[in-house]
Parts: structure tokens; C-alpha cells; sequence
């Protein structure tokens, strides 16, 4: 056990550091100084020279990524270029929008797709199951952006219900601020859940078939007892690792939401970061991002291991 | 994993998927919507962008069947138009991502040396979100329709490449390619004869997925303003022109989306019908 663990770790490391070394890459595979793609074709050369300075262009690429991932190891995920603040802080003060958005479309999401899951693989081949499953495809196909502009449309320009965009000025309520996620958060949701949903049907489909629900029901158990407490808590770890990395993906279709929402996150900020080429804020969404999928899908395996002892990699 | 797929027996295939409505109704749906921007000059009603600011924003109706938009242009007209750029990015990505995905997979499926290495580099590629790597790659390269397609192209490339090192794996066991190897076939004869040659059902179910997935990451970025510029129309531009007139001519954001939809829809569709006949090994899971 404790092999299997240090041996996911290893590898969890070494991924981790692909991670970093990609988003140390991909600016630089820009054509061209970057301190110059920064600037823009209004900038002075003195300007190029200082901010080359400041980033530390000058030395070799070598010395950059040293640095890079020196400065990494002791938190700091260096300097916003026009938000005169650390990308640290710049991330944390986009935080609160992103993680309530995530947390809520993934309630959404789950509200929809586990009920929706068990039932069509309980009434395999039915009416149901055929509706859902062709649904699921449906919403899987729609562009989270489009249903959240569509939902505006109706929701928020027609009736009136919510407020089009926004998050409530700066000294507004928490009540008030949730207020303007909802709709985002139905639109995600709804658009997240298909996956979910096919993965609970799938999953729950695997264990409906096997020996110990069948004995549950010869000694009489109710079905709602059958169906929830015995087939479902064997279904769970599938559906829990979808859950996860539906969590980890949703940032994608945040970035988006946000943006048609005007919701001040980390997806609005990184859409900005990337209009005005403001690399180091760019290259911290990445690497947080990325390091929380590869943390969370950690974490999953780590959770197959506790509750499952039959798996050893 | 499709070793054992009978990949010569075409006429089964279509066969296998005139069987299933679903899929022949998705077929059409997509050969509808190929042909329409494919053809777009002789089935447009009017030049994509003919201005007519005297039938600015108005409705739908026999002369423009998807209404007109802020500068008097026909939004069906647009949408068709813009169908040629969206499919001709989603289909570009699906050549770039399988090019590089179907190199990186059968030298990480077949050297064993290459595997640890490689797929750790696929996991760690995985662990972007499709729009934000697509963005921060574009953002580096620059906006425009080229680039767009070579950051998706990149995105995309580690979940063809999974496939066909899953695949290859398997695939380098089987008797014929160890004979091969015993008779002194050249490595790279043998990857592309008996290697390559039986992951095509994989890639296909693959690429189908990949296509659909493109079309709405290259939508998204459109809508962004970061991908492909704003004055070309394509369905995701069309959408972020027409929000600006939400309250007032909502049609001319519903019908691209609707495009995007139908298109997307088929594709997973397909997709689906294609793994369930080409991969019976993978049919359990839909």
C-alpha cells in the first residue's frame, strides 16, 4: 500500500513538473520577444529593454526556467504586467465568483444527472431511459455560453428575474451576489450534467447485474433500499471520480460563462489577461488549473484505494 | 482493442448503421449542413455580407427566413457562410490533433522505453481545460484562423494519442506483427503496414468526438474575441454580434447556436453508432 502510494505520488510529481514546464513553453513559443508582444506596436524600445529586464528575458532560457520554477516553490507565481499586483493575489481577489459558480453548477449538475442516472439504468430500455439518454446527448452538444445567453435572454432581459450580469457591485450582499450566479450556474449545470448522468447510468447499470443486489432483493428489501443503499453505494466511485473531474473541467466552460455573465473570476480575468497579453497572469491560471485537476484526480485515485482494497496498480 | 474489429467489411458498417435510426437521421442532419457550406455561394438566398440598412434587425419571414441582423445582412445567408469556417477549423483539428496524437500514441504504444516518459506528458497535457490551453496557446501564437487551429490541434492531440497507445499496445502482441519482427521487417514497416493499418476504427471513433468537441472550443474562443477574428463570420462570432441585440432581434444569436447544436449533436451521434459497431468492447459504457 504505502509502495502504491509513494509510486502515484512519484508520478503525480512528475506530471506536476510537465505541467509547469508547459506553461513555461508556451509563451515561449511565441514568435518573437515577448516583451514586445506584451507592450503592443505602441511601445517605446526603452520600454522593451525594461520590461526584458524586468522579466528577466536577458539571461538563457535555462537560467529563466531556474528562476521560474524557483520562484514557484516558494508560492510566488510571479507579477501581473498591467494589474501592478502579484498574480497570486490577482487570482485570489477573482477567486470567490469562480468557486461559488463551480460549486453550484456542480449541485446543479448533480441534482439533474444522479436521480436522472439511477432511474434510466433501473428502467433500462424504457421510455425513459431512451428520452434521457437521447437528452443527454442533446445537452452534452450545446455550447455553455449560447444556453447561458439564452437563459439571459429569457430569464433575465424578458421576465426580468435576474440581473443580466454583473456580481452585484462592491459592496453588495452575499445574498445579493449568489443571486446573479444562478443563472450561470443552471446554464453549466445543465451542460455538465449529461456526463454525469451517462456515467451514473453506466456505472449503476455495472452493478445492477451482480449477485449481492440480487440476494438484497431474494431476502425482501425494498427496492428503493436496493436500488439506493446497495447498488449505488458500489456504483458511487465512478460516478464520485466524473463528479471530480467534471469540478476540475468546469473552469473551461467558466471561463466562458463568466464572460457572458460579466462575473468578476478567473475566467474574466484570464479572457482580459489574454487581450492585453499579460503573460504571467496567463501562465498562473494555467498552472493552478492544471495543478488542481492533477491534485483532485490524485486524490480520486488515492480514495479507489481506501475504499476499494482489490485495486493495486 | 479493435484488433479484432473487421475494419475491410465496409458494407457491414454502413449496414450496422442504417440499422439505427439515430444514426442515419444524424448522418443526414451532418450531410445537410456539409453540403449547405460547402455549397454555401449557390444555397445562400443572399451574399453573406450584402448590407441593406433599410431591413435592419427584422424578424423572421419568407424573405429572410432567419430574420437580419444589426447592418440589414440575412442571418441564414451568414449562418451557411459561417458553417464553412467552423467546419472547415473543426475538421482541420481533427487532422492536426490526429497527426500529432496518432505519432505520440504509437511510439509511446510500441517502444517501451518511450511509454513512461510520453504518457506522462499526455497526462500532463490532459490537465488543461480544452478553452484555457486553447486560449493561452492563441493568445502566445497569435489570433487568427491558423493559429486557432493549431492550438486546438495541440489540445486535442493527447486523447487521439491515449487511444492509439491503448490500441498499439495491444496491437504489438499479436502473432503477425511479432512474425514480422522475427522475419526483420523494419520498425517503421511495420507500424505503418500492421500497426497504423489496424487502428483506423479507433482514430475514426475518435476523430468523430474530436470534430464535435472542436466545433464548440473554437465557438467559444470566436465568442471570446480570442480566436478567429470578429469580421469573419462564424457561428461563434455570429453569436457574440448578435448578443449585443438580445432584447431586441434574439434570432441572430439562436440560429447559429442552433447550427452549432445540430452539428455537434450529429457528430456525438455518430460517434457513439461508430464505437458501439467498431468497438463492441467499449459498447457497455453508453
Amino acid at each position: 500500500m504505502a509502495r502504491v502510494i509513494l509510486r502515484r505520488l512519484v508520478e503525480m510529481v512528475a506530471v506536476m513538473a510537465l505541467v509547469v514546464t508547459i506553461v513555461f513553453v508556451i509563451v515561449r513559443v511565441a514568435p518573437g520577444d515577448p516583451a514586445a508582444m506584451m507592450l503592443g506596436p505602441d511601445a517605446t524600445p526603452q520600454d522593451v529593454v525594461d520590461l526584458r529586464a524586468r522579466l528577466g528575458l536577458d539571461s538563457s532560457l535555462f537560467v529563466q526556467y531556474g528562476r521560474y520554477v524557483a520562484g514557484l516553490l516558494q508560492g510566488d507565481l510571479g507579477q501581473s504586467i498591467f494589474l501592478a499586483r502579484p498574480v497570486g493575489q490577482a487570482l485570489w481577489e477573482r477567486a470567490e465568483p469562480t468557486f461559488f459558480l463551480t460549486l453550484f453548477s456542480i449541485l446543479v449538475a448533480c441534482g439533474i444527472a444522479l436521480p436522472v442516472g439511477i432511474l434510466s439504468a433501473y428502467w433500462r430500455g424504457s421510455v425513459f431511459d431512451q428520452v434521457t439518454t437521447t437528452t443527454a446527448v442533446f445537452v452534452a452538444s450545446i455550447p455553455s455560453f449560447w444556453l447561458g445567453l439564452v437563459l439571459m435572454q429569457v430569464f433575465a432581459v424578458k421576465l426580468g428575474w435576474f440581473d443580466p450580469s454583473g456580481y452585484g457591485g462592491p459592496g453588495a450582499s452575499l445574498a445579493e451576489r449568489l443571486h446573479h450566479l444562478v443563472l450561470p450556474a443552471v446554464a453549466l449545470g445543465i451542460v455538465s450534467s449529461a456526463l454525469i448522468a451517462r456515467f451514473t447510468r453506466a456505472s449503476m447499470l455495472d452493478v445492477l447485474g451482480d449477485d449481492y443486489v440480487r440476494t438484497a432483493r431474494a431476502k425482501g428489501m425494498g427496492e428503493a433500499r436496493v436500488v439506493l443503499k446497495h447498488a449505488l453505494k458500489n456504483a458511487l466511485i465512478p460516478i464520485l471520480t466524473v463528479i471530480g473531474l467534471t469540478a476540475a473541467l468546469l473552469i473551461s466552460g467558466a471561463i466562458v460563462t463568466e464572460t457572458v455573465y460579466g462575473l468578476p473570476g478567473v475566467g474574466s480575468l484570464v479572457v482580459s489577461a489574454v487581450l492585453r497579453r499579460d503573460y504571467p497572469v496567463i501562465q498562473g491560471t494555467l498552472l493552478i488549473v492544471a495543478g488542481l485537476y492533477v491534485l483532485i484526480n490524485f486524490v480520486i485515485d488515492m480514495l479507489y484505494l481506501v475504499v476499494d482494497p482489490r485495486v493495486r496498480y | 482493442m479493435a484488433a479484432s474489429a473487421p475494419i475491410s467489411a465496409d458494407e457491414s458498417l454502413v449496414a450496422g448503421l442504417m440499422r439505427r435510426p439515430p444514426a442515419v437521421a444524424a448522418a443526414i442532419i451532418l450531410a445537410l449542413v456539409i453540403l449547405a457550406a460547402l455549397a454555401a455561394q449557390w444555397v445562400a438566398p443572399y451574399a453573406p455580407s450584402k448590407l441593406s440598412i433599410a431591413s435592419r434587425l427584422q424578424g423572421p419571414s419568407l424573405a429572410h427566413l432567419f430574420g437580419t441582423d444589426e447592418f440589414g445582412r440575412d442571418v441564414l445567408s451568414r449562418t451557411i457562410w459561417a458553417g464553412r469556417v467552423s467546419l472547415a477549423v473543426g475538421g482541420s483539428v481533427v487532422v492536426v490533433s490526429c497527426l500529432i496524437g496518432v505519432t505520440l500514441g504509437l511510439l509511446a504504444g510500441y517502444f517501451r522505453r518511450l511509454d513512461g516518459p510520453l504518457s506522462r506528458l499526455i497526462d500532463a497535457m490532459m490537465a488543461f481545460p480544452d478553452i484555457l490551453l486553447a486560449i493561452a496557446l492563441v493568445a502566445a501564437l497569435g489570433p487568427n484562423v491558423v493559429n486557432v487551429v493549431l492550438a486546438l490541434g495541440i489540445v486535442y492531440a493527447p486523447r487521439a494519442a491515449r487511444v492509439v497507445r491503448a490500441s498499439t499496445l495491444v496491437i504489438r502482441e499479436l502473432a503477425y506483427v511479432e512474425a514480422a519482427r522475427a522475419l526483420g521487417v523494419p520498425t517503421y514497416k511495420i507500424l505503418i503496414r500492421h500497426v497504423l493499418r489496424n487502428l483506423a476504427s479507433p482514430i475514426t471513433v475518435q476523430a468523430t468526438f474530436i470534430f464535435a468537441n472542436a466545433i464548440l472550443a473554437e465557438a467559444g474562443l470566436s465568442f471570446l474575441g480570442v480566436g478567429v477574428s470578429p469580421d469573419v463570420p462564424t457561428w461563434g462570432t455570429m453569436i457574440a454580434m448578435g448578443r449585443q441585440f438580445m432584447d431586441q432581434a434574439g434570432w441572430i444569436m439562436w440560429f447559429p447556436g442552433i447550427a452549432i447544436v445540430a452539428s455537434v449533436m450529429s457528430l456525438q451521434v455518430m460517434g457513439d453508432a461508430l464505437r458501439d459497431l467498431l468497438d463492441p468492447r467499449l459498447a457497455r459504457t453508453t
